[in-house]
């Protein structure tokens, strides 16, 4: 099966800056897809092509099969909600979301039925008379939702759906937004700065930077096998040490660390000599003043921070290497003090070896 | 919480306001007054507006103002909000220092200036295409849309620069295409500030003397023109009437216009 959604070579430039760079992407139908980005990284830009309103400079892009070059934004299977909603301040709740309808040519009972429905669906009945400026954030957000959702498009951009909100509606509104999802079976493409809303929200994310998708994965792949080191910083917490390859066998590699020797787990095959960078995220690492078999490290305690369920470390090795380290603060975890020695242990198969 | 203001400036205040507006009172209350003379009191009376109702050349006057000042705003409007769109909307077009400079040169513009240029143009346009037949309203009309329109602009303009263009792109994303975008979204949202520039335009057509005298032909003397030749012989009550009557108008405009534009920023 073909799939739904179909981006082949994609590029845009704004004058010398190239905001999208040869992008390859496909999605299926029905999946909650997230792009990932910082600002800048082109994740608006890919967006807004994907809606219509910027043309690629080169590359195509296909949307249920359909080759969408030369189709304006109104005549697309596609609709946007807004970063801050754009909402139609001098129309209602209701006139709001009919907006869509109307220009389809709905009219009558037909569009009050839709737009009742649609305002059911978003928990916002009754508010269909009231004008933008008397909902709250989150009823906003809801309303413009609503008003996106009102065509059935076959594809859902949502740019920042919830970087409006504040914290505690965010994480309700999250969840809503994948049942929500699910119960509609639409496609929905999220665009976000925020990994830990992705991680959330979607099947799978796509990492873009400096105008380039540079992986493409579930979330559990995207944390635990980032292809680089970009990727391994920019979703949740790690510590890179530099190593050089000592042997390789089959996907087991032994890493000198210029004072200790560790086994690693790699898929790429490497020489004997070769630098790399190992890459722990700090909740894999175990902290004790014992030494343990296998992977272990003796380090030198630089700074504690007490968070009531774990305690952060960050840790020195023999070799000046800095270390983050997060452990529960359960009874069999003795905790260290500041400038104690201790031995940082982690398994092989939770070191990632990268070599960008 | 107000911050207090320091007693100095409060006084400066009251000193300012009071040359602005003492004088202005000062007409007003004038013009409720029994006697013929302009500067002795003798006891309140409206006499003066009732004898400015049987005053027809002043009524015409008014009239004929209105008119002008109706159709001079309208057209002003008209092209304000366009001039407004191109600067705000099209980008750097070619053109757009020009256009820049010559929509807001009039605003700086000596009326005299403006006044004679006009007056030139219509006598060799007359010459040329036998249009416009002699200077009547419809010369005073034009005139006072050429510099209308350039304020209309600056106000358009302020609420155009302020526009979030997301609400369009979301129409556009909604099945609509311009001009419906336009009518239906756009307009709705700066119909305060285009009314508030019609409202402007209004007011400085309805008051200009000096471009109106340069243009104005045989029968089409404006209200200010009107007023200004009979102060010439001599100050009566009725012309303080007139001028009470016309600041009131003119108050009306722009304490509307004022309020319309500060209601539409709350919202936003």
């Amino acid at each position: 099966m073909a799939p739904f959604i179909r981006l082949n070579q994609v590029s845009k430039s704004f004058g010398p800056v190239r905001a999208v760079n040869a992008v390859d992407l496909e999605i299926d139908q029905g999946e909650l897809f997230c792009l990932l980005g910082a600002s800048g990284s082109g994740k608006t830009t890919l967006l807004r092509m994907l809606a219509g309103f910027e043309r690629p400079d080169s590359g195509t892009v296909e949307i249920d099969g359909q080759d969408m070059a030369g189709v304006d934004p109104a005549d697309r299977p596609v609709n946007i909600m807004f970063q801050n909603y754009a909402l139609f301040p001098h129309y209602s709740v209701a006139k709001n979301i009919g907006y869509g309808l109307v220009r389809q040519g709905v009219s009558g009972q037909a569009l009050q039925d839709r737009v009742d429905e649609l305002l059911r669906m978003v928990r916002l009945e009754g508010y269909g008379s009231r004008k933008p400026h008397q909902l709250s954030g989150g009823q906003r957000q809801r309303v413009a939702l609503a008003r996106a959702l009102a065509r059935r498009p076959k594809l859902l951009l949502l740019d920042e759906p919830l970087a409006a909100l504040d914290k505690k509606l965010r994480e309700d509104t999250q969840f809503e937004l994948v049942s929500l999802q699910e119960q509609l079976g639409t496609t929905f493409m999220v665009v976000t700065h925020d990994q830990e809303e992705a991680m959330v929200l979607a099947d799978r994310i796509g990492v873009m930077d400096q105008g380039g998708l540079v992986q493409v994965d579930r979330p559990r792949t995207l944390y635990e096998k980032p292809v680089n080191k970009f990727i391994a910083d920019f979703l949740g917490s790690v510590s890179f040490l530099d190593a050089t390859i000592k042997s390789q066998k089959n996907d087991h590699v032994q890493l000198d660390m210029g004072g200790g020797v560790i086994s690693a787990l790699a898929e790429q095959t490497f020489d004997k000599g070769d630098d790399v960078t190992v890459a722990i995220r700090p909740e894999k690492i175990t902290l004790s003043r014992k030494k343990t078999s296998g992977n272990c490290l003796k380090v030198t305690v630089e700074d504690i921070a007490y968070t009531g369920v774990a305690t952060y470390y960050r840790v020195l090795t023999e070799q000046g290497q800095m270390l983050k380290i997060h452990q529960q603060n359960s009874p069999e975890n003795a905790p260290l003090d500041w400038d104690e020695t201790g031995y940082a242990s982690f398994q092989a198969q939770h070191t990632i070896v990268l070599t960008g | 919480m107000f911050r207090r203001v320091p007693y100095p400036i409060i006084w400066l205040g009251i000193l300012g306001f009071g040359i602005l507006y003492i004088p202005i009172v000062l007409m007003m209350i004038y013009s409720f007054n029994d006697s013929k003379l302009v500067s002795v009191w003798a006891g309140f009376s409206t006499k003066w507006y009732l004898s400015l109702l049987n005053n027809d050349q002043l009524l015409a006057a008014v009239g004929k103002s209105l008119w002008v000042a109706v159709w001079a705003a309208t057209i002003s409007t008209f092209f304000g909000v366009l001039i407004a769109l191109a600067f705000t909307r099209f980008g750097n077009f070619g053109g757009r220092l020009a256009l820049s400079v010559m929509a807001s040169a009039p605003l700086v513009m000596p009326e005299v200036v403006t006044g004679l240029s006009m007056l030139l143009l219509f006598i060799a346009m007359e010459t040329f295409f036998g249009w416009p037949a002699g200077r009547g309203l419809d010369t005073i009309i034009i005139a006072h849309a050429t510099f209308g329109m350039c304020f209309a602009a600056v106000v358009v303009q302020a609420r155009l620069r302020q526009f979030d263009l997301a609400v369009e792109d979301a129409a556009r994303d909604l099945g609509a295409r311009q001009p419906q975008i336009f009518l239906t979204i756009t307009l709705p949202m700066i119909a305060p500030s285009v009314i508030a520039a019609w409202l402007l335009a209004f007011t400085l057509s309805f008051d200009d003397l000096v471009i109106a005298s340069f243009v104005s032909g045989p029968g089409s003397s404006t209200l200010p023109i009107v007023v200004f030749s009979k102060v010439r012989l001599g100050v009566t009550p009725e012309i303080n009437a007139i001028a009470t009557i016309m600041i009131v108008m003119v108050s009306i405009c722009v304490i509307g216009g004022s309020l319309l534009m500060s209601k539409r920023n709350k919202h936003d």
